[in-house]
C-alpha cells in the first residue's frame, strides 16, 4: 500500500515560536549542532494500490484547501512506498 | 433587531456573546454549526472558544461548517459579521479577512485585561466609539498573533482597516499591534480580545465592550 505524504511547514518569513522554543532547549541537552529549527506538520494519507495522478491531483487540492493555510504555510505532496 | 450567535463544537464564549448582544438591546438568536440555516438574523457574532478543538489550525475545521457557507455569502451582501478570538481566527480561514493568526510570540496562553485603543469608528461593530478611544477588555487567547505579507499590511493601513491596537508592550508579537481589522466595506470584523467578556463590572474589568454591541444597532438604523 502505498503512502501520500503531505508536508507543511511555516513559510520562512513567518515567525516560529515553537521551532525557536525546540531551537533553544536543544543546547541545555548538550545539542550543539544547530543554527536553526522550524517545526511543521507530516500528514500521511493512505490510498489502495499506487496512487493515480488524478488521486495526486486531488490531495494537492485538498493540501491547498484544508491540509495548509497558504496565508502562512507551504505544503509538499509525495508518494511514499 | 436579531444577531445571531454561532455555536460550534468546542465554542466557549457563546452564553456572553449572546447576553453582551440583549444587553445592547439586540435580540440574540442562537445559531447551530451544522444548521444550513441564518433564522432570518441581522447580523452574525462568531464567538470565542476552541472550535472543533482547535485541531489542524484554529479555525480550519469551522470554516466548512455548514452554516458557514450561509455567513460567507451573507457577509459578501453586506451583512454584519463579527468575530472575537476563536471567530476572528475562522473569519481568517474563510477569506473573509486577510491575513491569519499565529501562535503568540511567548508561547504563552495569555489571559488578561487589555488595553486598546479603538483606530476605526466607521465600521458595523465600532461606531459607538469616538476615534482614538482607550478600553481595557479581557484578551485570552494561545494563538492571537496577527500576520500577513507586507503587502496585505500595507493594504490594511492603507485603508484605514485597522480597526483596534494594543495598547503598550505588544502582547503576542502581531504586526503594527493589530488587535482586530475589517474587510473593506466595514461589515466584517475580526478582534482578538473579548468586548463580551467587558460589559458588565461586576464579571468584567469594565463595560467599555459593550460599544461593539450597540454599534450594530446605529448600523441597521441608517
Amino acid at each position: 500500500m502505498a503512502k501520500i505524504v503531505v508536508d507543511v511547514m511555516l513559510k520562512p518569513e513567518i515567525l516560529d515560536p515553537q521551532g525557536n522554543a525546540v531551537a533553544s532547549a536543544l543546547p541545555r541537552l548538550g545539542f550543539t549542532f544547530a543554527t536553526s529549527v522550524r517545526q511543521g506538520k507530516r500528514f500521511e494519507i493512505e490510498v489502495e494500490g499506487n496512487p493515480t495522478p488524478a488521486q495526486l491531483a486531488e490531495v494537492e487540492k485538498a493540501a491547498e484547501v484544508l491540509l495548509s493555510n497558504p496565508v502562512i504555510e507551504n505544503y509538499v505532496v509525495r508518494v511514499e512506498q | 433587531m436579531r444577531v445571531g450567535v454561532i455555536t460550534f463544537p468546542g465554542t466557549l464564549d457563546d452564553r456572553d456573546a449572546a447576553r453582551a448582544v440583549n444587553v445592547g438591546g439586540a435580540e440574540a438568536v442562537a445559531l447551530w454549526h451544522a444548521d444550513a440555516d441564518l433564522k432570518n438574523v441581522d447580523a452574525v457574532i462568531l464567538p470565542g472558544g476552541f472550535s472543533y478543538g482547535d485541531y489542524l489550525r484554529c479555525g480550519a475545521i469551522s470554516r466548512f461548517a455548514p452554516v458557514m457557507n450561509l455567513v460567507i455569502e451573507a457577509a459578501g451582501k453586506g451583512m454584519p459579521v463579527l468575530g472575537i478570538c476563536n471567530g476572528f481566527q475562522v473569519l481568517c480561514e474563510s477569506h473573509l479577512l486577510p491575513g491569519a493568526l499565529t501562535r503568540n510570540s511567548d508561547l504563552h496562553f495569555l489571559c488578561r485585561d487589555q488595553e486598546i485603543e479603538i483606530t476605526n469608528t466607521t465600521t458595523a461593530w465600532t461606531s459607538s466609539y469616538s476615534a482614538g478611544e482607550k478600553i481595557v477588555i479581557p484578551l485570552k487567547n494561545g494563538e492571537g498573533s496577527f500576520q500577513c505579507d507586507d503587502e496585505t499590511l500595507a493594504q490594511l493601513e492603507g485603508e484605514g482597516r485597522v480597526i483596534a491596537r494594543y495598547v503598550g508592550e505588544n502582547p503576542n508579537g502581531s504586526r503594527n499591534l493589530i488587535a482586530g481589522i475589517s474587510n473593506a466595506r466595514g461589515n466584517v470584523v475580526g478582534l482578538m480580545p473579548h468586548p463580551e467578556h467587558a460589559i458588565d463590572t461586576l464579571t468584567g474589568p469594565s463595560a467599555q465592550g459593550l460599544g461593539f454591541f450597540t454599534s450594530i444597532l446605529n448600523a441597521m438604523v441608517k
